[in-house]
């Protein structure tokens, strides 16, 4: 991040927009929720989610009292953007008024009833994982130019190709079969879009068209009339040592099977290798500017290849995930276009492994507060709810929160001279 | 070099050179490409066949004239499930029976049916494609599209049909050509790319007609999401009686491909719009608007797409139920590249796939093989017209002069 870019200009009109949107954000705050709300009405959050072994008090505080502070310091950091501006830090502290305002509905919407917040927070972190890998796959080819519009089909086909194989044989061999396949498909994407210079999308839709049509198909065939060929198991969920332990955030993050962890490990790696390595300045260069990298020496087209065919494999782990990881069989176009969603969380956190995550996480949020509405009694149809990714993503895409950082050469074939 | 070539004058003949021609036509990679995803297509069925694998121990020769056998009795199926039986449609003409004839002669109407909104999405693209934009949300806005259409179908009373079919379809296309309408005009103001942005658009679809059907469009005397039915004045004309559903939505899709052809080909919009699309630098000297191009061709191309919903909603359905289309809008792009983004191609591909897809009802029913083995086909058939190349080096065929038809879309980044 630091080294792609060290100035950032922030123009006077974003500065007041920016401004603009808090005090809006800190005004709804008092004008739709708290000002109809009884003085006395308590909320209650719940500190521990399900199943865990921890004890903690739910944390009980005045509905009214807490609105009126967020709202307060909404405003307040609204007048200060206007005036002076938070300059580099605009962005962090449109996610912080923005958390604030989700937690004012929250405390809103709970007023006066009971919420497991912890249980929320882990299940949002929970949904996050399938679209957080799948953006993570995203992030891998787009850095290298290579639009991936497949993660979809990817996601898919390693979630049969786990199902399957892990029946057949063990649920690791599964897993590992799943990866594959995924870096299979991946592949396919690699030769048309880069050796036959197939429009990038183009490429992308077939692989799509064809993982939806052929794990359907081997599925209505195969695993619909022998049941133990769709049973591969599930990883168990074991707990960190010592981090499990801490209060509140143990038992939300360190409380999982395998594959949260293992998507710790990758945002973790990802970073480092795509900021702090030769083999990641490399590929952001061929993503960026193909013709000074290969003037360089860089080979352009290997390091394509190598980087879809990776981003195939991170396709193929998440859509295991689903089989083996959440599920434990395979139903007919189960990703249900969770793969479309990675897509949008890459974009929505600028192509990079963390924003990706926190993007993840606040569409998780809202696909599991969608399940919640019904209990809350929010007025907000759960439909409403889940269109928030969708919408939030093309106004990301428009630019409304600051242009994004797409690789310059994203999506163009390269042609060598 | 090339006085060596004037020395020796070409001393081919007639056959070699129409060989040759045949060799560079992209007709022949189409016909091709065709072709060998129907022997994929076979190939899968072989090979997933059980029995081969029950022989294939003790007698190779016998296992793979198994498979063969499964392959050709899948495409047997297919073809009975899309033109008819030719033997059960002789005998039904032979007893005169008006009601036997048209049992027997319906799955061929049926293909037309099924054809009709694959027409409407493959122009809505192929629209897209010649102004070098992607509409990968035709599904998105084929749902808005039958979603206003119902809207119009049902709470529209007492008009004549003359003026509430009409008036149905108008509803549809502007449902959907507003959601194409915004992403063309995200594209042209902020530089979103249209790709997303119509993802997007596809979700919020979906999830927007699922709450409408749960909420006020659901029929007030029924349990399950979906809508009343609509009047029988916004029907769309029948030509024959049960069970075959063949209607005039048919003969009203190829008028729109006439039209599309027409606003492409013979008018100075469609020669902007193509020009915008080949050539946008070109077209902005030449003191076209790019804004102007995209947004309208974002509207069409979705406006399109909604005739699709609103076809299905009044020529088929008559109601409209939660997930409804089934994937016309992502087939569209198959039919798109596969016609070669003209109207007229469009035409024959649409033909094509719906004579599949309603074969392929068939075929599961009858010769136990998942329909989605169309999808398999469509997408190895798609592979190849995408990527010529493949099919030229596999059968041998030479490089035509020029690639005319490569499908060009402007860059992801917007510009």
């Amino acid at each position: 991040m630091t080294t792609t870019k060290t100035i950032e200009y922030i123009s006077p009109t974003r500065r007041r927009a920016m401004g603009i949107i808090f005090l809006v954000l800190g005004i709804l705050l008092w004008l739709i929720f708290a000002r109809g709300l009884d003085g006395e009405a308590v909320t209650t959050f719940g500190l521990i989610p399900g199943g865990s072994g921890q004890e903690l008090p739910d944390w009980v505080f005045n509905s009214l009292n807490m609105l009126n502070i967020l709202s307060v310091m909404s405003i307040a950091l609204g007048g200060y953007q206007l005036a002076r501006g938070f300059g580099k830090r605009t962005n962090l502290m449109l996610g912080i008024v923005a958390m604030m305002f989700i937690f004012g509905f929250l405390s809103w919407a709970t007023s006066g009833g009971t919420l497991n917040l912890a249980g929320l927070l882990r299940s949002a972190l929970v949904k996050a994982v399938p679209l957080t890998l799948g953006a993570l796959s995203g992030v891998l080819c787009e850095r290298s130019g290579v639009v991936n519009i497949a993660i979809e089909g990817m996601m898919l086909t390693g979630a049969f190709v786990g199902a399957f194989v892990g029946s057949v044989t063990n649920i690791w061999i599964g897993l590992i079969a799943a990866v594959l396949s995924g870096g299979l498909l991946a592949w396919i994407l690699a030769l048309l879009s880069i050796k036959y210079k197939t429009d990038q999308i183009i490429a992308g839709t077939v692989i799509n068209i064809f993982a939806t049509g052929i794990t359907s198909f081997l599925s209505a065939k195969f695993l619909q009339k022998y049941q133990y060929l769709n049973d591969p198991g599930r990883f168990p969920t074991f707990e960190a040592p010592v981090l499990s332990k801490i209060p509140f955030i143990g038992p939300i993050m360190f409380q999982h099977n395998m594959f949260v962890y293992a998507l710790y490990f990758f945002l973790i790696a990802l970073t480092i290798g795509l900021y702090y390595t030769r083999w990641g300045l490399r590929t952001r260069s061929v993503g960026e500017h193909p013709k000074a990298a290969d003037t360089l020496g860089i080979n352009v087209f290997r390091t394509r290849y190598l980087s879809v065919i990776f981003g195939g494999f991170m396709a193929g782990f998440g859509g295991a995930y689903f089989t083996l990881g959440s599920v434990g069989r395979f139903d007919e176009v189960m990703t249900a276009g969770r793969g479309f969603i990675g897509l949008a969380a890459m974009i929505f956190g600028n192509w990079n492994p963390f924003g990706s995550f926190g993007a993840g996480l606040l569409f998780g949020f809202f696909d599991a507060l969608s399940a919640k509405v019904a209990i809350l009694k929010v007025p907000i149809p759960s439909e409403i709810m889940l269109m928030f990714p969708y919408i939030a993503t093309m106004v990301a895409l428009a630019g409304v929160v600051g242009r994004g950082q797409m690789p310059a050469a994203d999506g163009q074939p390269y042609e060598k001279e | 070099m090339s006085n060596k070539e004037n020395e020796q004058p070409q001393k081919k003949d007639a056959g070699k050179i129409f060989l040759e021609e045949l060799s560079k036509s992209p007709l022949t990679v189409t016909i091709l490409a065709i072709l060998t995803g129907l022997l994929l297509g076979g190939l899968l069925v072989a090979i997933t066949t059980e029995d081969v694998y029950a022989t294939i121990g003790s007698s190779p020769w016998e296992a793979i004239k198994i498979g063969a056998n499964a392959a050709w009795k899948t495409y047997q199926a297919l073809f009975t499930g899309s033109v008819g039986n030719p033997a059960k449609i002789v005998a039904a003409f032979q007893s005169g029976e008006a009601e036997a004839i048209r049992r027997a002669v319906n799955p061929f109407f049926e293909s037309l049916v099924a054809s009709t909104p694959y027409i409407f999405a493959g122009l809505a693209v192929a629209l897209g494609f010649r102004v070098g934009l992607f509409n990968i949300g035709a599904e998105g806005q084929l749902f808005i599209g039958a979603t206003t259409t119902v809207m119009a179908a049902i709470f529209i009373k007492g008009l004549p049909a003359i003026i509430h079919v009409p008036l149905s379809l108008l509803a549809g296309f502007v449902g959907g050509g507003l959601w194409g309408f915004i992403p063309g005009w995200l594209k042209a103001k902020t530089g979103g790319h249209e790709v997303i942005n119509t993802i997007m658009m596809n979700y919020i679809a979906f999830r927007l007609s699922e709450f409408l059907l749960r909420g006020p469009l659901k029929d007030p005397n029924g349990y399950t999401p979906v809508s009343a039915d609509i009047e029988d004045s916004a029907k769309l004309f029948r030509f024959f009686e049960n069970p075959i559903r063949f209607h005039i939505g048919f003969f009203v899709a190829l008028l729109f491909a006439y039209l599309v052809y027409w606003l492409l080909f013979k008018t100075t919009w469609g020669f902007a719009l193509r020009t915008v699309g080949s050539n946008p630098r070109a077209a902005k000297y030449a003191g076209m608007s790019i804004v102007k191009s995209t947004v309208l061709a974002m509207f069409l191309s979705g406006g399109l797409a909604g005739l699709a919903g609103a076809n299905e909603v009044l020529g088929v359905n008559h109601n409209l139920a939660v997930a409804f289309s089934s994937g016309y809008g992502f087939d569209a792009i198959a039919l798109a590249l596969l016609g070669k983004s003209h109207p007229f191609g469009v035409v024959l591909a649409a033909i094509m796939f719906g004579f599949l897809r309603n074969g392929a009802i068939q075929m599961q029913l009858t010769a136990g093989i998942p329909i989605d083995i169309i999808s398999v086909l469509q997408a190895a058939i798609l592979a190849f017209i995408a990527a010529p190349a493949i099919i030229r080096t596999m059968y041998r065929l030479k490089e035509p002069d020029m690639d005319l038809d490569a499908v060009t879309l402007r860059g992801w980044g917007g510009n």
